[in-house]
């Protein structure tokens, strides 16, 4: 069992309106060595077995058609995270 | 004529661009998102509503349905396509029609009685309009701000694109005050107010009486004339 987080942000040039309520806020709570806020997504893909090179591929294909509109957002990152815990064992 | 109205689940409008089909003369035919199937009809309508929940993005999920590859291939085959708010999402998802629809400038849901301006009369939708014509059109959207790339902008409007564009305020961002757009070949038409809304007296939006606008049954009268021509 392994973890893919896929990250994905709304393109720099297109206004994000949730980022800008959220910054809006912190300001109003005094947080003041905040500047802007971006809000994007993140997605946790659970997969069986090793991570090869071709399920990455395949990820990275699904990202930018599927979990990604690449008109409006950038796919900003794809990792691999190792569950630490096989399936059945002692937690 | 036969025109087709989409349900997907989360779909809301379906009965109301069914009835203006019908008033504008001629049959609606329901279909369903899950089928491989268009049912012979002559035009396509993708109605409003919030289909799987807007999850993921507007129109995102319903726009990879199965009936979906039947709707591009028709699309690309010259079928006059509608796509009314999350349905217009839909087109845009599809990649049928350019740039995207993101959450609205203010981040308010906005309901207003809209003035558009048709800008494009040259399309399956919009030909029993004359070029310039102000209309008036339910809007109802909380994700309805159009946005491309400046690049995407430009060719957008060298092509002559845009179909309709926002008079007055714009209610929600979008560049250029694009309101809705078209394809090349002018039979895709994607706009995020709702023609459907206005098509019977009583009912529509309030332009010189209250609520007696019937600007939309033009746009569901013009496929049909375009598709007997």
């Amino acid at each position: 069992m392994a973890l893919i987080v896929v990250d994905v942000m709304p393109k720099a040039e297109i206004l994000d309106p949730q980022g800008k309520a959220v910054t809006r806020a912190l300001a109003r709570l005094g947080h003041e060595a905040v500047g802007e806020v971006r809000v994007g997504k993140r997605f946790e893909l659970t997969v069986d077995g090793e991570v090869t090179d071709a399920l990455l591929e395949q990820v990275r294909t699904v990202a930018d058609e599927v979990l990604a509109n690449t008109v409006i957002e950038d796919v900003v990152g794809v990792h691999v995270v190792e569950q630490a815990a096989q399936p059945g064992a002692a937690q | 004529m036969r025109v087709g109205v989409i349900t997907f689940p989360g779909t809301l409008d379906d009965r109301d661009a069914q009835r203006a089909v019908r008033l504008a003369g001629h049959e609606p035919v329901a279909l369903w998102h899950g089928e491989h199937d268009l049912h012979g009809v002559d035009a396509l309508v993708l109605p409003g509503g919030f289909s799987y929940g807007d999850y993921l993005r507007c129109g995102a999920i319903a726009a990879r349905s199965p009936i979906m590859t039947e709707v591009v291939e028709a699309a690309e085959r010259g079928m006059p396509v509608l796509g009314i708010c999350n349905g217009f999402q839909m087109l845009a998802e599809a990649r049928l029609l350019p740039g995207g629809l993101v959450r609205n400038e203010t981040g308010l849901f906005v309901r207003r009685d809209q003035r558009l301006r048709v800008e494009r009369t040259s399309t399956a939708w919009t030909n029993r309009f004359e070029p310039g014509q102000e209309i008036v059109i339910p809007l109802k959207n909380g994700e309805g701000r159009f946005v491309a790339t400046p690049d995407e902008v430009k060719r957008i409007e060298d092509e002559g694109l845009v179909a309709f564009r926002y008079l007055g305020e714009n209610p929600n961002g979008s560049v250029d005050d694009i309101a809705g757009l078209t394809n090349a070949a002018g039979n895709v038409v994607g706009l995020m107010p709702h023609p459907e809304h206005a098509v019977e007296l009583g009912f529509g939006p309030t332009t010189t009486r209250m609520k007696a606008g019937l600007d939309g049954l033009d746009i569901f009268k013009s496929a049909l004339e375009s598709v007997a021509a």
